[in-house]
C-alpha cells in the first residue's frame, strides 16, 4: 500500500473522502482507477495534476504523490 | 504617455514600473474580449496602469444578473451595451488611452480581424468553444493571449505563446466543443472575477514589459475558500 495526498477542487470537493490528506491506496493504482474507488466521476474532472505537474488518467501514483483533481472552469 | 495633461498622473507607478516602461505601456495595444466580470476589472486596470490603446469587445448589453459582480454594470446601464460603458468607463478614468469599442460577438468569420492589430488579446470569455477560435486567430495572427476562466470562487490564469497548445491543455482536444464549465452551477462571485482580472492585468503587464515571470505552459490556480493557490506545470 502507499499513501497520497489527494485535493478535490471546487465542485468536486464533495466527492472528497476521509483522510484524503494521508490516503492509503495499492500501489500503482492508476487515477482512473482512484477515481473510481472512490465514487469520484471521471466525466466531471477536466485537469489531474501530480506533484504540480498535468497528467492524464492512466498515470499511475507512486508513495507521496500530491493528487489534484479540477473540474472545467469557463466563466468569465 | 509618460507625460499627461494630467500631470503627476503616473507618478505611483513609479518605480515599481521605470520611465521606460510606461512610455512602452503608452505605446501598446490590447485588446480586451468579453467584458463582463473579468473584462471589467481588465479595463479598468489597464486604463489605470496605463495602457494606450484599448479595444473593447462584446455583443451583450447588461442585464440584472451582472450587478453582483461585473465592475462596469450599474443600475441605470441595464441593457445598455457592455463595450459602450466599457469605453464611457475607460475615457472617464484615463481619457488619453485611445479606446476602440466593438458591441459585436466574435465568431470564426470576425476574430481573427478583430484582434490582428494588437499586441496582446485579453481572454475574458465566458465559453469555451470560443476561446479556442480566439486561440486560432491569435496563433495566425501571431499574438499572445492572457487567459482567466473562472467559477464560484476558484479561477485559473494562463498565458499562451504563437505555437502553444495552450487551451487544449486545460480543456482537451474536445474542449473546443464545450461551451461552459461549472461556472453554470456555482455561479461567480465578484472578488473571484476582480481577483482574476487583476492576475490577468499582471501577466499582460509582464508580457507587454518582457518582466518577471510569465505563466507560460503553466496555470495559476486559485480556490478561495480553502486559500489554494497553485502554479501548475501544463507541459
Amino acid at each position: 500500500m502507499i499513501k497520497i495526498n489527494l485535493k478535490l477542487f471546487v465542485t468536486l470537493s464533495k466527492y472528497l473522502p476521509k483522510d484524503s490528506e494521508c490516503l492509503e491506496i495499492p500501489e500503482a493504482t492508476s487515477v482512473e482507477k482512484l477515481m473510481s474507488d472512490f465514487g469520484i466521476p471521471g466525466d466531471l474532472v477536466k485537469l489531474i495534476f501530480i506533484n504540480g505537474k498535468r497528467q492524464d488518467s492512466n498515470y499511475r501514483l507512486k508513495n507521496n504523490d500530491r493528487v489534484g483533481l479540477f473540474p472545467p472552469v469557463g466563466g468569465g | 504617455m509618460v507625460t499627461s495633461k494630467f500631470e503627476g498622473r503616473y507618478d505611483r507607478n513609479f518605480n515599481t514600473l521605470s520611465r521606460k516602461e510606461q512610455k512602452t505601456l503608452g505605446a501598446s495595444k490590447v485588446a480586451v474580449i468579453g467584458l463582463g466580470g473579468l473584462g471589467g476589472g481588465v479595463c479598468e486596470m489597464l486604463a489605470r496602469v496605463g495602457v494606450g490603446h484599448l479595444t473593447l469587445i462584446d455583443g451583450d448589453s447588461f442585464e440584472a444578473s451582472n450587478l453582483n459582480r461585473q465592475l462596469l454594470s450599474e443600475e441605470h446601464l441595464i441593457d445598455v451595451p457592455k463595450a459602450e460603458a466599457a469605453k464611457n468607463r475607460v475615457n472617464a478614468i484615463n481619457s488619453e488611452v485611445i479606446v476602440n469599442h466593438l458591441v459585436e460577438y466574435l465568431d470564426e468569420s470576425n476574430m481573427y480581424e478583430r484582434i490582428k492589430n494588437a499586441d496582446l488579446v485579453m481572454d475574458c470569455l465566458d465559453t469555451i468553444d470560443i476561446r479556442f477560435i480566439l486561440q486560432k486567430a491569435a496563433q495566425k495572427a501571431s499574438i499572445p493571449i492572457v487567459s482567466g476562466a473562472i467559477a464560484g470562487v476558484a479561477g485559473q490564469v494562463t498565458t499562451i505563446f504563437p505555437g502553444d497548445k495552450g487551451y487544449e491543455l486545460i480543456y482537451g482536444k474536445k474542449g473546443g466543443k464545450q461551451s461552459k464549465g461549472i461556472e453554470t452551477r456555482t455561479g461567480n462571485i465578484a472578488y473571484c472575477a476582480l481577483f482574476v482580472a487583476a492576475l490577468q492585468s499582471s501577466e499582460c503587464l509582464k508580457v507587454l514589459l518582457d518582466r518577471g515571470d510569465i505563466l507560460r505552459n503553466k496555470l495559476l490556480i486559485a480556490e478561495l475558500w480553502t486559500n489554494t493557490f497553485d502554479i501548475m506545470d501544463l507541459v
